[in-house]
């Protein structure tokens, strides 16, 4: 069969999704005829100003929040760097003691390694068997000069939901701010920034079928925060630079469009999930979830499957037409297992044997069927050739 | 990212298995860096007249343990010893350079193999 004819399934929405034609359609105007510069005070410039403030609006009503709290970015990465680095050098002599989790994202981990270079402290919080952050080790964690506890709202690699309402109140109840990085939880679950009580909060385009490189984060009114990068006045002197404004339209309008469709889609997600990891388990022995099955995001699955390295599992899925990805080392070009799996208490073996499914809107019932139909053959090829597997 | 020579080997891998009394083992790798493998020769005459591999690791690691049965076969001890990570690199078009180190265990496990086949001679 050749490429053409092959069926394609993606499942790996967590990774990056299409754009919504509704999307692309909001945005081409503001790449063509819509040209002007926000910042420009003759009319090109005002019509921009009006779409770059409606689309502030969308955003800040999708998740409860006036539009003068939302701040847009380049992207999830950027707007973590900007809670993270912002809130700790704005409060820098209050405290040098920032709390997170094992399990962040990178954007998160990266950026407190980079303080811990300049000289702040930070405490990662360990998770248990699921992928949960327990409230009391965050209690014990607080300390008198804690600035900032950021913690995810749903992890990227096994979906996770953390309890970020209750952490946020333990933050709150001490006087320390809460950021959480809600770039996969996004258009899944509900994000009322009043009810979960955040101080901060970070959103991506491209994981909500809205374009890259752009993105928004949710700073409540009052918050001390300096700017990471320095210019022009733009997003209120705290993001400097001419704002991507058809991306900015993008945004909006994906997250209106997710937000709209959350209790339908989510239903969708679950029913294809719970299908797919029932009818896998049923038909290939010895797979493992990782996560847990009720508390997670409704489209993501992580599985590991017992003497199998996720890698070939990737590389025959492909072929096969079928994208997944992997936790594990090998994909991502480093030797150690995924950072997530092993603050989970994962096995090497069974962390290096994980695959993430991250199911999306579009796809089907027969999407599912067809990966349960070829899958179990190229785990028992690989198992017959893997010396952790005795062959039974 | 991987050549065609390196994907052929992965979805095809030549001489998967093991070898009933073996004459010699080679065991490297663990799981922390994703990557097992075991290797399996015969020896007659000096020569390694049969290859056998299993590994659990990603397709540079299934690749690379393929090609060095394929390079193995018919050579002398002597002959098998010069072949290093390199030369099953190269015989499969290239690897990507994350992958030179971490999954490139073969030449090491006939390495290990030769050793074990020599240290069980050296025993009867």
């Amino acid at each position: 069969m050749n490429d053409s004819q092959m069926r394609r399934v993606y499942l790996d929405h967590n990774a990056t999704t299409p754009v919504h034609p509704e999307v692309l359609g909001a945005m081409l105007p503001y790449y063509k005829e819509k040209f002007g510069n926000a910042s420009s005070i003759h009319g090109f410039g005002k019509e921009i100003k009006v779409a770059l403030e409606e689309s502030r609006e969308k955003v800040a009503k999708s998740i409860n929040a006036t539009s003068n709290e939302i701040y847009f970015t380049g992207g999830g990465t950027e707007s973590d760097n900007l809670a993270i680095k912002g809130t700790a050098f704005a409060n820098r002599k209050k405290g040098k003691h920032i709390i997170t989790s094992k399990i962040e994202h990178h954007a998160i981990l990266e950026s407190c390694k980079f303080l811990e270079k300049e000289g702040f402290e930070i405490a990662y919080l360990p998770v248990d068997k699921s992928g949960f952050v327990d409230p009391d080790d965050l209690k014990k964690a607080l300390r008198k000069d804690t600035i900032l506890v950021s913690i995810m709202y749903a992890n990227n690699e096994v979906g996770t939901i953390e309890p970020v309402e209750e952490l946020a109140k333990i933050a709150k109840d001490n006087g320390v701010y809460f950021h959480t990085d809600a770039v996969q939880a996004m258009g899944k679950i509900p994000a009322d920034v009043q009810k979960l009580n955040v101080d901060m909060l970070s959103v991506s385009g491209h994981k909500i079928y809205g374009p890259k490189g752009v993105g928004a984060i949710y700073i409540r009114k009052g918050t001390r925060i300096i700017p990471w990068s320095h210019g022009g006045s733009h997003e209120r002197s705290r993001r400097a630079g001419t704002e991507n404004v058809p991306g900015i339209v993008g945004l909006a309008k994906a997250l209106e469009i997710v937000h709209k469709e959350m209790e339908e889609q989510s239903k969708h997600l679950r029913n294809l999930t719970e299908t797919f990891y029932r009818k896998l388990t049923q038909a290939i022995p010895d797979v493992f979830l990782n996560g847990h099955l009720e508390k997670r995001i409704p489209n993501t699955l992580s599985l590991s499957f017992k003497a199998v390295e996720g890698e070939s599992i990737i590389l025959s899925l492909d072929l096969k037409g079928v994208a997944v990805s992997t936790g594990s080392a090998c994909a991502s070009g480093s030797l150690e297992p995924s950072h997530v799996l092993s603050a989970m208490g994962i096995a090497p073996e069974l962390a290096q044997a994980a695959i993430r499914f991250s199911f999306g809107r579009d796809n089907t019932m027969e999407d599912v069927d067809y990966v349960v139909k070829i899958l179990p053959e190229i785990v028992s090829r690989l198992r017959s050739m893997s010396p952790l597997y005795a062959n039974k | 990212m991987y050549s065609a020579k390196v994907m052929d080997h992965f979805q095809n891998p030549r001489n998967v298995g093991q070898i009933e009394n073996p004459d010699g083992v080679g065991h490297v790798g663990n799981p922390v860096c994703g990557d097992i493998m075991e290797l399996y020769i015969k020896v007659e005459d000096n020569h390694i007249i049969e290859a056998k591999f299993k590994t659990f690791g990603c397709g540079a690691a299934i690749a690379t343990s393929s090609m060095i049965t394929e390079l193995v076969k018919g050579k002398s001890l002597e002959d098998a010893e010069k072949i290093s990570k390199r030369t099953v690199a190269e015989a499969l078009d290239g690897l990507p350079p994350n992958k030179m180190h971490c999954s490139n265990l073969a030449a090491d496990a006939l390495q290990k193999a030769i050793e074990d086949y020599r240290s069980r001679k050296k025993n009867i």
